[in-house]
């Protein structure tokens, strides 16, 4: 089996090059060639000497593959269904008026059992690699319209570290794609060690889910306050006082009755204090089995005046592509069931 | 003895490598197959239900695993499934009574209050209850200990005596007396759910996300459902 040169670092791609018989400059030319020409064989390489090209045909392979499902939504939305890790991913495409955006997922499956998500469902089948994670944008029809990046998808991007920052350095450096960092950003539930690592090594966007500032409440919501708690989180982001172009910002599922409070605008308010930061104010969509409900649109607007009264800079983040099963992980899982023939509980089937 | 940490503290120092201190190894055996127990002399107070961080080299990130030894014990346990392919599990499993490796102080909130409870975990995440038992004993509570084989089912005897009827070993590929056969989520569907005032679940995330829908879909509010996850 051929080993993919799709997600290979500028480091790797010189140890092909030198197993080829080229030399190192060659290593940035295949990387031209993948990462930017978007090339689908090393035949079309036509700056290499013949007789490595061979040599790297017999070796390896791109490993660009298409999605094998879509699914479009009346607002535009799309849905690319990708077959990896022995399951399914999702990338959903965005476009709008003034921009594009591709949110990418980088595990087939979740760890992290939130409550609220479809994904964790779905259990923990496998890592994404970074040519896995790099493949939903280069495979997309849609490629040349993204404008931006976000890793929002299905997994949590910091459990699945090694893999993600290699996909963000080939996108975001000279030798790989060249993106500018502030185009893409990376949502997490808040994995501290892992956290510093990305803050320390790159400098995309970050997104933290935060979902309730209440310590018991973000327990029962997410199981990783358990571990590591948003107060942890916040005393890291405080002390490192992010004053570059990093945006940070944190992500609210406003759950109706649960977390849209004047009890819960006052506390997020005092938890955020000291840190440069916006809110997104996003609303549910409900999923199988769930006993969370969505919050009427009134009631966001109410609790997002009241986080802007208190000098929050917080914006209702417009739901997209609900036709389509908009929840992440909601059309994998979808899938995955047909897959294995057996519904499992919670199933939306 | 360092002072027990909770919770409410407001960074998270103990994760620094820097502040990772050495600890000597006094067992490390296979207790099932695949599965192990290590110890090391207790330095710390600690909660039952909290876990420590793991490395042999705290320049790589360490690995997080439940404490499975009684707060008063004069050892800290630790049980680990070894990943033949993982960066960790096949270099601890190598580790002899004596030798060294790093460990954080403990941290979590994966906790239980006296008071009826059920607890139900997959394979090593029996480690926190192991714990708690030890710790308080398991009066008022129901524990279901899934497992593929009887051999994974760790303590099977000392819960058996402590708990009696309490205790429900279930297995998916073995039969044997006393045990379950089957998930522990199916358990969950089948049986009468007890009168607990909260449920915690340990085990992998499949087991945790299932557990809680069956107990969600069966009436229980999901603010008396704690879960520990393991990643």
């Amino acid at each position: 089996m051929k080993t993919s040169l799709l997600g290979a670092t500028r480091r790797r791609l010189e140890e092909a090059a030198a197993e080829a018989g080229l030399p190192g400059y060659a290593a940035g030319q295949i990387a031209d060639w993948i990462y930017r020409k978007r090339v689908t064989s090393f035949e079309e390489m036509s700056n290499l000497p013949r007789a490595g090209r061979d040599l790297l045909a017999e070796r390896y392979e791109i490993g660009l593959s298409s999605p094998v499902k879509v699914r479009e939504s009346a607002d535009g939305t799309k849905k690319y269904l990708f077959a990896c890790g022995g399951g399914f991913v999702e990338a959903a495409w965005i476009p709008e008026k003034r921009r594009g955006t591709l949110c990418l997922s980088v595990q087939v499956g979740c760890k992290m059992g939130c409550l609220f998500c479809m994904t964790g469902k779905q259990g923990f089948q496998a890592h994404l690699s970074a040519g896995e994670i790099l493949n939903q944008y280069l495979s997309l029809p849609e490629r040349d319209q993204v404008t931006n990046i976000v890793f929002m998808g299905m997994g949590e991007p910091l459990d699945n570290l090694d893999n993600v920052l290699d996909s963000l350095e080939i996108l975001t450096g000279d030798d790989g794609m060249g993106l500018s960092p502030t185009r893409i950003t990376v949502s997490t539930i808040g994995l501290l060690p892992a956290l510093r690592t990305f803050l320390d090594r790159t400098r995309c966007h970050l997104a933290v889910s935060l979902h309730t500032p209440f310590e018991e409440e973000r327990r029962r919501l997410m199981p990783i306050e358990n571990v590591h708690p948003l107060s942890e989180v916040l005393a890291e982001l405080r002390a490192r006082k992010e004053r570059g172009q990093r945006r940070v910002s944190f992500e609210y599922i406003v759950f109706g009755g649960l977390n849209d409070t004047p009890r819960h605008a006052r506390e997020l308010a005092r938890v955020l204090d000291g840190i440069r930061c916006r809110i997104n104010l996003i609303a549910f969509h409900a999923i199988p089995g769930t006993p969370l409900a969505s919050s009427p649109r009134q009631k966001m607007e109410e609790f997002e005046a009241m986080l802007r009264d208190r000098g929050l800079l917080t914006t209702i983040r417009q739901s997209r592509g609900q036709d389509i099963e908009a929840a992440c992980g909601l059309l994998s899982t979808r899938e995955l069931v047909r897959a294995r023939g057996t519904p499992a509980a919670g199933s939306v089937e | 003895m360092i002072p027990v940490r909770g919770s409410t503290e407001k960074s998270a120092h103990h994760l620094d490598p820097a502040r990772l201190e050495q600890v000597r190894v006094s067992e490390n055996a296979e207790v099932a197959p695949g599965i192990y127990r290590l110890a090391f002399p207790r330095p710390w107070d600690f909660i039952p239900g909290q876990c420590i961080a793991l490395t042999l080299d705290p320049r790589r990130p360490a690995r997080f695993y439940s404490i499975a030894s009684g707060a008063q014990d004069p050892a800290v346990e630790v049980l680990y499934d070894l990943v033949p392919d993982g960066e960790l599990t096949p270099r601890l499993a190598l580790l002899a009574p004596g030798d060294e490796l790093f460990c954080s102080t403990p941290f979590g909130a994966f906790r239980d209050v006296e008071g009826p409870s059920c607890w139900v975990a997959t394979g090593t995440g029996i480690a926190p209850f192991i714990s708690m038992a030890r710790s308080r004993g398991a009066e008022g509570k129901l524990l279901l200990h899934g497992s593929r084989s009887a051999a994974g089912l760790l303590e099977r005897p000392w819960f058996s005596s402590l708990m009696g009827g309490s205790y429900v070993p279930c297995c998916t590929r073995e039969k044997g007396e006393g045990i379950y056969p089957g998930r522990t989520t199916a358990w969950l569907s089948e049986k009468r759910l007890p009168a607990a005032e909260r449920f915690l679940l340990c085990g992998n995330a499949e087991m945790v996300v299932e557990a809680r829908d069956i107990l969600i879909g069966r009436g229980v509010p999901f603010a008396d459902v704690v879960a520990e996850i393991y990643f």
